[in-house]
């Protein structure tokens, strides 16, 4: 699977390119599902320069959202630092050491999902990284990870658009609003105006 | 001046009014009797003496009140006050132009004596009277942006510059017309104005945001906004969407006059000194539908701009559904005589 099209949207919904070999010192890559394939791509392009990549890399992987797991293919690449993480979730504290420990010349790639990511990529924000920095390139599912504006709760994974808020029950419209500092789109309340007047829960994001 | 301040509720049994003059002073938008966005902005100089414009910052009939209500806004929740940690030094800023522009424009209700960086602040209407050290957080009971911003009304955000660009990363917003400062805060310009339709594609927020970029200490800029509110409600946030939301399925013919209120932004926007931040106040007037046409030339106006607005501008602004009844409402006060230009009332 190549990297995803989205549909032109508005200015705060997040774009992604392609995955580029730079100069670096340390080669941190973070990707999830299809992701890996970035990751193969991303080596397959640096050419004569991948073994020096992949001797300064670290890559920390995780199955997608839809349980796409290509483990497998990632350890393969032969990275000096090859990490296999559960979930995001389970990855996070060792990105952040990474990232912390982390010296000039770091470069950093995310690959997979736009829920890995936005996480991933606030993280390396927060670590002082700017946002544009960092390479990013979407592979693999377009579920989102949706912030409720009302209860303030984070539902991963939305797949449909209105969907029900996972923490307060609301049934919410995904807005293509995006809050980098959250890492996530917005949902709002789509019957506040008229309570009890739901439409149909459509598949939206694959 | 003699101001007396409304005791009054934006909330509950909403008992928001405006007097006589509230009303004749009221900052109507329109200076024709179309509208479309536009960056719009002028000089923030000050205008005739009377109007919203006399002074800096604008102190009304409605302080106290919306400062209450403010405060109970806060009280339920508190993100809707932040301030990223870089963004301290601009919450000063506008602690003291905030605090400067009151005692100079309002020196019976407010006093600032400096002592070097030992300040003594009156605020006689809230009964305050503080002694801090200026730039000195521990000696304020909040922050400086939200304990200045505790004290004046409307809503107010601090936009970082750098990287040509400006960046939403602190602010008090309880009285927004629909936006979610914890959502936006971190926002660059043109991500924060994202869901604004038309706009983008006429390049208004490019053309905006480069005279921003260049304004200069000591010359404000203002600008209008406005939408439409049911009830006098100043907290119309996201977060409380389902709670305010079902008021706009109960507008009627008979009910529109006293229920539908036109509410305007009053944005002002002022370069601070040693932050190099953007202020940017956004002051909140409501009027009901019922109060506005007692001014003959804006029930007139209001009835054209409100007929012939572009639909997507009024699905943004959320009154779609009630226009039919609104128009026809306000059609009994247009007699289709020419209006005046400009947007103040017609001399009587």
């Amino acid at each position: 699977m190549t990297k995803t099209d989205f549909p032109p949207s508005i200015r705060s919904r997040p774009v992604y390119g392609e995955l580029a070999y730079r100069p670096g010192s340390l080669h941190l890559m973070v990707a999830d599902g299809e992701g890996a394939n970035a990751l193969v791509d991303l080596v397959a392009r640096a050419g004569a320069e991948a073994p020096g990549l992949l001797a300064r890399a670290h890559i920390i992987y995780m199955p997608g959202p839809n349980g796409t797991d290509l483990s497998a293919v990632v350890q393969a690449l032969g990275a000096a630092q090859f990490h296999r993480s559960p979930s995001y979730a389970s990855a996070e504290l060792r990105l952040r050491k990474v990232l912390a420990d982390a010296r000039m010349g770091l470069q950093v790639y995310l690959a997979g999902t736009e829920g890995l990511i936005g996480q991933a990529q606030r993280e390396a924000m927060a670590a002082g990284l700017p946002h544009d920095a960092v390479q990013t390139e979407h592979r693999g599912a377009t579920v989102r990870r949706v912030q409720c504006v009302h209860c303030k709760g984070i539902t991963e994974n939305v797949r449909t658009d209105p969907f029900v808020c996972a923490h307060c029950g609301l049934t919410l419209f995904v807005r293509d609003h995006y809050s980098r500092r959250l890492a996530a789109f917005q949902g709002v309340n789509i019957d506040a105006e008229d309570p009890g007047k739901v439409p149909p829960l459509v598949e939206r994001f694959t | 001046m003699g101001l007396t301040f409304n005791t009054e509720t934006f909330r509950g049994d909403f008992t928001f009014h405006n007097s006589p003059a509230a009303i004749r002073r009221f900052p109507f938008p329109f200076d024709r009797d179309d509208y479309m966005y536009s960056v719009n902005m002028e000089p923030h100089v000050p205008g005739p003496k009377g109007t919203v414009f006399e002074h800096n910052f604008d102190v009304d009939e409605h302080y106290l009140s919306e400062m209450r209500d403010r405060a109970l806004v806060l009280a339920e929740d508190p993100l809707r006050c932040q301030s990223l940690p870089h963004m301290t030094l601009a919450g000063w800023d506008l602690l003291e132009l905030i605090m400067e522009s009151k005692a100079r424009d309002y020196p019976d209700l407010f006093e600032l004596h400096k002592n070097g960086n030992r300040w003594h602040w009156i605020n006689r209407p809230m009964q305050i009277d503080q002694s801090f050290t200026f730039l000195d957080e521990t000696t304020l009971p909040y922050g400086p942006m939200e304990y200045i911003t505790r004290q004046a009304q409307g809503d107010f955000t601090l936009q970082d510059q750098r990287d040509d660009n400006l960046w939403i990363e602190a602010g008090m917003v309880t009285t927004q017309a629909d936006w979610s400062l914890d959502f936006d805060i971190g926002m660059g310009f043109h991500e924060w104005h994202a869901p604004v339709p038309k706009a983008h594609e006429l390049g208004v927020f490019d053309r905006a945001l480069k005279f921003l970029l260049k304004l200069q200490h000591g010359a404000p800029v203002r600008r209008f906004n406005w939408t439409m509110t049911v009830d006098p409600l100043l907290d119309t946030s996201p977060e409380n969407y389902p709670v305010w939301g079902p008021t706009r399925a109960m507008i009627t013919p008979g009910n529109v006059g006293s229920r539908m209120h036109l509410r305007v932004e009053l944005q002002t926007l002022h370069r601070l000194p040693r932050s190099n931040a953007i202020a940017f106040p956004i002051r909140c007037y409501l009027i009901r539908f019922d109060e506005l046409v007692t001014i003959p030339k804006w029930g007139r106006r209001l009835h054209r701009v409100i007929r012939d607005l572009p639909v997507e501008l009024a699905t943004y602004k959320g009154f779609e559904r009630n226009r039919a009844t609104m128009v026809d409402y306000l059609a009994r006060f247009d007699d289709g005589a020419p209006t005046s230009p400009g947007w103040m009332p017609d001399p009587e």
